[in-house]
């Protein structure tokens, strides 16, 4: 006799680098074995990294979790899932885990729950509600409904993401351009690749959303060519999208038009800033532009143009589906809504871990996170990728939100924390960080073509010289003119990690 | 694991008409020189000189445009196709602070290459990556576009010395 049983394991590709492939064959081959009629769906990730492979089961009480399942593991879990036996992997509901517990999931509700291939599970999932009211609204509504929202902008920079739209909205232009910025080039950065592994359809619809409010019918995804699994899971969403009739010349039957075709880009660091991410769009050099002119009124090929992270194009159908008060209820002060916070590095509990702004760094950290995965004292973290600074423990009780972090000169950028051990030293990664701008620079103005290269220099030489007092105060000098005289963040951030390691952790400058 | 798309053999020989069906193919496409470039690496394995001014003729560029383009983005290999197997290693701060350095210098003391090239032998190519988005696992890499976590200097000497 054959027992229906249903199943999700991620196809994410930390899940995959952790042998979600292997488990699924042995799963399979297992379910054969005992004549289960398994019903395998391969989801995105639910973000708990350290539990991946994570399985979770259907059973008569709801979904249940098991994790981390290899494929030796396989065949125990699913005889102890069928079973209802206890099994030492077992985790329980997943929503019940202290870690997603105390989560608040908009944007990644779904992502882990659903197939990302199929347009029907994400309708079935509560997905398009949205966009239909959107349709419904029309763009001033739309407009009004996001700039009340208080959504600032999910890629680092957090300008307010309503003002950029109504300023597409109301410029002049033949033709105007919706553009993905899906170039997640941060370290300790993932939720983009998440989201478009998991969730692709929340992106789509969010950009369909953006057509609707500026006024445009066609939408670029700027992908960086890292990530081969999240291109590819877009182009199935894309194409399932148009073949159902939610791309195309009417979208969902309404009088808006709007296609969505993907660029991958090519392994640079700075076409992640907006300017330069059009001119990679455009078939260029991603060499950084000069504002103004604003995207907004003169952006790709010359058009009106919105550059959005994809968490920003990813939280507007909340949003519109469940309006702007609701949304701005969670967060705090000036930053609303909810923020996927990314903990990587050294780190127990390494995951993504959306939650309303305002945590300190060091719940994050500590209780969330776990501590370190090495069990050695957590001496610094990184925030806000390679251009955030290092804080040390003393400053983890700084709040995570925008302003905030500025006080404390730091940035919450894309919401990744990078938690090093007491084996970093932070001379070491402040001159990384000036190799990197040197690596990555466009190279278009002198600070930080020139700047991040004497940087190197300049480090190498606190560390060897004996007039160092002089050579540091070279360094902050030099930071200052960075930070001042650069046209875009890579050189005019660079200063963040480098000061901050120099500020903070003095003693590492004289090793 | 079967032969990836990116060992050598997969690759043509350079051949003229190719690259001008390649060319060709993206002209009309706004903003198509960068796709057209990946597709010239993807079908001989990099970009040859020569279809830099199949390119610039396409677009109706100058070289010295294309040149720009094609040698801007670290991606586009000019001196020839990879080896038959290609690791990418993180080497991006996350990646760091579980031990990526370590790795780093022995992947390259093993294979007696530096970044961005390919052991005499045509085997191996080894390239420097800037983040893979699997920080919560590190260290991370690619090999053959599959993703790898939570390497250590044992895990990978096995996959450079058990690989094929």
């Amino acid at each position: 006799m054959t027992k229906p049983l249903r199943a999700r394991l991620p196809k994410d590709a930390a899940a995959i680098a952790l042998g979600a492939e292997a488990t699924a064959d042995a799963l399979i081959d297992a379910a054969t074995k005992a004549e289960i009629a398994l019903t395998l769906t391969r989801t995105g990730s639910r973000g708990l990294f350290w539990l991946e492979p994570l399985l979770e089961v259907e059973t008569k009480s709801g979904w249940t979790a098991y994790g981390p399942v290899d494929a030796a593991q396989a065949a125990g879990v699913l005889d102890a899932a069928c079973s209802g036996k206890p099994h030492p992997l077992a985790l329980g509901p997943i929503e019940d885990h202290p870690f997603f517990k105390r989560q608040t999931r908009l944007t990644f509700a779904r992502c882990g729950t659903i197939d990302p291939t199929s347009l029907q599970d994400y309708a079935q999932s509560g997905g398009l509600k949205g966009l239909k009211r959107a349709i419904d609204i029309g763009p001033a509504a739309v407009l009004d409904e996001v700039t009340r929202s208080g959504l600032r902008g999910r890629g680092g920079a957090g300008f307010p993401t309503g003002i950029k739209w109504r300023g597409a909205a109301e410029a002049k232009g033949d033709r105007k351009y919706v553009a993905c910025n899906a170039d997640e080039g941060d370290s300790g950065t993932y939720a983009d690749r998440m989201l478009m592994e998991g969730d692709p359809f929340l992106l789509i619809e969010g950009m369909i959303v953006a057509g609707v409010a500026i006024g445009s019918d066609v939408g670029f995804v700027y992908i960086r060519s890292e990530y081969p699994h999240a291109i590819a899971a877009m182009e199935t969403a894309i194409e399932a999208a148009r073949a159902e009739g939610l791309l195309g010349r009417k979208v969902m039957g309404s009088q808006y038009a709007f296609d969505i075709e993907i660029r991958v880009g090519a392994g640079s660091y700075v076409c992640g800033e907006e300017t330069a991410l059009l001119e990679s769009l455009e078939g260029k050099r991603g060499i950084v532009r000069a504002k103004p002119p604003l995207p907004v009124h003169s952006g790709l090929f010359g058009r009106p143009t919105i550059v959005n992270n994809v968490l920003s194009f990813a939280a507007v159908p909340t949003i519109l589906e469940r309006g702007a008060a609701f949304y701005a209820d969670f967060g705090s002060a000036k930053s609303r809504g909810t923020m996927p916070i990314q903990l990587a590095g050294d780190i127990r509990h390494g995951g993504l871990f959306e939650a309303g702004f305002g945590p300190t760094l060091g719940e994050l950290v500590n209780e969330i996170g776990g501590g370190s995965s090495s069990g050695r004292p957590i001496r610094a973290v990184q925030v806000g990728g390679p251009l955030g600074a290092y804080f040390p423990p003393a400053l983890f009780d700084t709040p995570f939100e925008y302003e905030a972090f500025a006080a404390k000169g730091g940035l919450i950028g894309h919401g990744g924390i990078v938690v090093f051990n007491d084996t970093v030293n932070l001379a070491d990664q402040a001159r990384f960080a000036m190799e990197f701008c040197a690596i990555e620079s466009c190279g278009k103005c002198t600070p930080c073509r020139i700047g991040a290269v004497r940087g190197m220099e300049v480090v190498d030489r606190i560390r060897g010289t004996r007039d160092r007092d002089l050579q540091i105060a070279l360094l902050r000098d030099l930071c200052d003119i960075m930070r001042s005289g650069s046209l875009c963040a890579l050189g005019g951030f660079v200063p963040y990690p480098v000061l901050s390691a120099l500020d903070h952790f003095p003693e590492d400058f004289a090793r | 694991m079967p032969s990836s798309p990116r060992t050598a053999v997969g690759f043509e020989a350079w051949n003229e008409t190719a690259a001008r069906a390649i060319a060709a193919r993206f002209a009309k496409m706004p903003g198509g020189l960068i796709p057209a470039l990946h597709a010239m690496q993807s079908a001989f394995g990099f970009v040859p000189q020569p279809s830099i001014a199949i390119l610039a003729d396409a677009f109706n560029l100058s070289r010295a445009e294309v040149h720009g383009v094609a040698h801007f983005y670290h991606d586009f290999r000019h001196d020839g196709p990879p080896g038959r197997r290609v690791l990418k290693l993180c080497r991006a701060e996350a990646c760091q602070a579980v031990g990526s350095g370590a790795l780093a210098d022995m992947v390259r003391r093993r294979l007696k290459v530096n970044w961005g090239e390919t052991g005499v032998d045509g085997e191996w190519t080894l390239e420097q990556t800037f983040c893979l988005g699997l920080c919560a696992c590190g260290p991370a890499a690619m090999l053959d576009g599959r993703p790898l976590a939570r390497l250590d200097e044992e895990k990978l000497a096995a996959l450079l010395d058990g690989a094929r």
